[in-house]
C-alpha cells in the first residue's frame, strides 16, 4: 500500500507542472469567458454579471442575420480553403512520397522552409502580390494590356477588343474572399501535405499491384484502394486546415476588405473596439463549440475507419 | 503451335540499372502444369514471375501467354492472376469484397458475383468468414483468401510468389498438399516461386532451378534430384557428396574418374567428356552404404571419421583420401543385420554406378 502511495505521488509530481499550466492559463480563463458570455456589457465597457442569453440571441437573430451571415461566410471560406488545400496538397504529398528516399526529405524540408519567416511578413508579401499595383496586376493590366493594345494597333482586324477591355482594369484580387482563400491556403498547405504524406508514405504498394492484378486500371486502383486507405491522412489534414481557417484573424484582416470580414475579426472588434466583452465571449464559444463538434466527428470517423486495419504492433 | 504452352518466355532479360536480374531466360510452361521457379534469394525467380504478371517489363525478349505476345501490357490486361507473398489483401474491405474485387472490376452482375464468391469461399473451406476483415483472420486463412481472390477470375495462369513463406512449418506442409490438390481440381496452370527445394519437389510437375538470373536446370523433380545438370543444382537440391578428379579411363560401358588422382570411381558413360578432363563426381548420401567387405559394384575403402546418430538415420563421415570425405546416410532399421561401426573402423563404401552423376561445370 505504502509503495503504491509513493508511486501515486511521484506520478502526481510529474504531471503537476503541465496540470498547473493548463488549469491556470487554459481552464480558468475558459471558464471566465464562458461566464462572461452570459453577462451584459456595462455602459463604459466592463461586464455586468447578470445571467442571461441575450448575447446568443443576438448572434442567432434570424430577423437580422448580420452575424450569422458573417459566420456563414467564415464557414464558406474555411471550407473552400480546406478543399483547395486538399486539391493541391494531396497530389503534392503523393508526388513527394513517390520520390527516392533521399530527395523526399529535402522536399519536405523545402515545404517547411516558409515557416522560418514570420507569418505576418509572409501575409504582407501576399499584399504586394495581390494588390492593384501588385505583381499580378502590373503584368495583367500593365505589360499584358500594352502588348494586346500594340497587337490590335499592328493588326487592326484581330477580334481582341474584349481583351483590351478586360485588361484595362486591374483584377479585383485584393480585399476579396479570394485573397483570403489564397492567403489561408498558402499558410496552412503544409498542414494538409504532412498528414497526407504520412498516410501515403506508409501505404503498402503491393496493394496497388494486387488491384491491378485484379483488373483495376490506374484510376480504379486509386479510388478503390489508395484513396480509401489514405483517407485518415486526408481527414487529419482537413481538420488541421479547417479549424485554424475558421478562427483566422490576421489573414482576413490584412488581405480581406470590408465585405469579407470573418468571425475572427468580429471577435477581435468586440473585445478591442466595441468593448462588448460578453458578446465577444459568446461568439468565441459558438465558434469553439463548432470546432469541438468537428473534432469529435473526426475521432469517431477515424476510429470507426481504422477498425478494419491491421493492428500496429 | 505455340498454343500448347500456357506461358512461353523467349530470350527474356531484365536489367535494373547495372544489375542483371534475369539473364536471357527461355522457358516453355505447359498448359495445366504445376511449374516451379526454384532458387536462392536474388536468383531472379521473382523478377521472372513479375514479368509474366506484367509488374515488370523485360529489358529484352518476349513473354507469351496462351501464345499471345504480351509486350508492355499492364497487369490488368493480362489473363493471369497473382497470389502475393504478403497476400496483399485489401485491409479496408470485407473478405467477401476482397474475393469479389476482380469480378466487380469486370462488371459481372451482382447476383453472379454473390454466387461465385460463395462457391469460391467454399472451395477454400472458409464459407463463414465473408463479413470479416482480413486482420480478423489467421495467416493460413488469409493465405486461402488470397488464393480464392485470384482463382475466382478463372485465370489462364496463376502466379504464386512464395505464398507459403509466412506460415509455420506444420501449416506449410499441410498447405503444400492442399495447394497441389486444388491445382489438380481446377486444372489451372500454376507458376510457383519458392526458395524451398523440398516444397518445389513435393508439389511441382516440373522445376526450373535458377541462379544469378539463369535457368540452370529444367526438368521433373525426379530428374533434377537424380541427375542434376551441374554442381550448383546438385548442391542446392538435397545433400550431395562431391569428389574432384580427372577422367582416367574411357570405354563403352564405363567412365573412370581418378578422385584426387588416387581412387578410381566408375560411372555410366556420358557423351561429352575427354580423357584427362577435370570433373566432379556427385553422389547423394542415401545412395551409399557402409559394409565390412566389398558388396556393390562401386567399392571404395575408407576410414570412419565420425558417427552421428539422428534417430531415423545413422550418418557416417568416411574419409576416402586425404582431401575427400563422404557423408553416408544409413537408415536405422535396427535388428541384427544392422551393423554399427565406430570411429577409426576401416570399411568399404559401396554404391551403384548409375546413382552417381558426372558433372563438368
Amino acid at each position: 500500500m505504502n509503495k503504491n502511495k509513493r508511486k501515486q505521488w511521484r506520478v502526481f509530481g510529474l504531471i503537476f507542472p503541465s496540470l498547473f499550466w493548463l488549469v491556470v492559463f487554459f481552464a480558468i480563463p475558459l471558464i471566465l469567458v464562458l461566464a462572461m458570455s452570459f453577462g451584459e456589457r456595462g455602459t463604459y465597457g466592463g461586464v455586468i454579471w447578470n445571467f442571461n442569453l441575450e448575447n446568443f440571441a443576438r448572434f442567432f437573430d434570424f430577423s437580422d442575420p448580420l452575424y450569422l451571415r458573417i459566420f456563414g461566410r467564415t464557414l464558406y471560406i474555411a471550407a473552400i480553403t480546406t478543399l483547395v488545400s486538399f486539391l493541391i496538397g494531396y497530389p503534392m504529398a503523393f508526388w513527394i512520397a513517390s520520390q527516392p528516399e533521399k530527395r523526399r526529405n529535402s522536399l519536405l524540408m523545402m515545404l517547411m522552409l516558409p515557416f522560418w519567416t514570420n507569418f505576418l511578413v509572409r501575409t504582407y508579401a501576399w499584399i504586394l502580390i495581390l494588390r492593384d499595383q501588385g505583381v499580378i496586376n502590373t503584368i495583367w493590366a500593365g505589360h499584358f494590356h500594352n502588348a494586346v493594345v500594340w497587337l490590335v494597333a499592328v493588326l487592326p482586324g484581330l477580334p481582341l477588343d474584349w481583351l483590351v477591355q478586360a485588361t484595362s482594369n486591374p483584377l479585383p484580387l485584393f480585399g476579396t474572399n479570394l485573397a483570403i482563400i489564397i492567403g489561408l491556403t498558402y499558410g496552412w498547405l503544409p498542414d494538409m501535405v504532412l498528414p497526407c504524406y504520412a498516410a501515403i508514405e506508409r501505404f503498402d504498394g503491393s496493394l496497388v499491384e494486387a488491384a491491378q492484378d485484379l483488373y483495376a486500371n490506374r484510376v480504379q486502383a486509386f479510388f478503390r484502394v489508395i484513396f480509401p486507405l489514405t483517407l485518415p491522412g486526408v481527414v487529419a489534414g482537413s481538420i488541421l486546415v479547417f479549424i485554424p481557417s475558421l478562427g483566422a484573424y490576421v489573414t482576413p484582416d490584412l488581405l480581406g476588405g470590408a465585405k469579407s470580414v470573418m468571425i475572427g475579426n468580429i471577435i477581435y472588434s468586440q473585445f478591442m473596439s466595441a468593448r462588448d466583452y460578453p458578446f465577444g465571449a459568446a461568439i468565441s464559444f459558438v465558434l469553439m463549440a463548432l470546432m469541438l463538434a468537428g473534432t469529435l466527428f473526426y475521432f469517431r470517423f477515424t476510429v470507426a475507419g481504422q477498425k478494419g486495419e491491421p493492428g500496429h504492433d | 503451335m505455340p498454343d500448347e504452352f500456357a506461358v512461353e518466355l523467349i530470350n527474356v532479360a531484365k536489367q535494373f540499372d547495372q544489375v542483371v536480374a534475369v539473364d536471357n531466360v527461355s522457358l516453355q510452361i505447359r498448359d495445366g502444369e504445376f511449374f516451379s521457379l526454384l532458387g536462392p534469394s536474388g536468383c531472379g525467380k521473382t523478377t521472372t514471375l513479375r514479368m509474366i504478371g506484367g509488374f515488370e517489363m523485360p529489358t529484352s525478349g518476349n513473354v507469351l501467354i496462351g501464345g499471345e505476345i504480351q509486350g508492355f501490357k499492364p497487369p490488368f490486361q493480362r489473363p493471369v492472376n497473382t497470389v502475393f507473398q504478403s497476400y496483399a489483401l485489401f485491409p479496408h474491405m470485407t473478405i467477401f469484397d476482397n474475393v469479389a474485387f476482380g469480378l466487380q472490376m469486370k462488371k459481372v452482375s451482382k447476383s453472379e458475383i454473390k454466387q461465385r464468391v460463395n462457391e469460391m469461399l467454399e472451395l477454400v473451406q472458409l464459407s463463414d468468414v465473408g463479413r470479416r476483415k482480413p486482420n480478423q483472420l489467421s495467416g493460413g486463412q488469409q493465405q486461402r483468401i488470397a488464393l480464392a481472390r485470384a482463382l475466382i477470375n478463372k485465370p489462364k495462369v496463376l502466379l504464386l510468389d512464395e505464398p507459403l513463406g509466412a506460415l509455420d512449418l506444420k501449416l506449410r506442409k499441410a498447405m503444400q498438399l492442399e495447394l497441389k490438390a486444388l491445382q489438380q481440381r481446377v486444372g489451372i496452370t500454376f507458376i510457383y516461386v519458392t526458395h524451398d527445394q523440398e516444397e518445389a519437389l513435393t508439389m511441382s510437375d516440373r522445376i526450373a532451378v535458377m541462379n544469378q538470373g539463369k535457368v540452370l536446370h529444367l526438368d521433373t523433380p525426379e530428374e533434377i534430384y537424380e541427375h542434376p545438370a551441374n554442381r550448383f543444382v546438385a548442391d542446392f537440391i538435397g545433400e550431395t557428396n562431391f569428389m574432384e578428379g580427372k577422367v582416367s579411363q574411357l570405354n563403352e560401358e564405363r567412365v573412370f574418374v581418378a578422385v584426387d588422382d588416387q581412387v578410381p570411381v566408375p560411372l555410366l558413360p556420358t557423351r561429352d567428356v575427354q580423357l584427362g578432363q577435370v570433373v566432379t563426381v556427385a553422389v547423394r548420401p542415401e545412395k551409399l552404404s557402409v559394409s565390412a567387405e566389398k558388396k556393390r559394384e562401386v567399392d571404395i575403402p575408407g576410414t570412419i571419421d565420425e558417427v552421428i546418430y539422428i534417430g531415423t538415420d545413422i550418418r557416417y563421415i568416411v574419409r576416402i583420401t586425404e582431401k575427400t570425405t563422404l557423408a553416408v546416410r544409413e537408415q536405422n532399421r535396427g535388428g541384427l543385420s544392422a551393423q554399427r561401426f565406430s570411429i577409426g573402423d576401416h570399411i568399404h563404401i559401396g554404391w551403384y554406378a548409375r546413382n552417381a552423376s558426372l558433372l563438368t561445370e
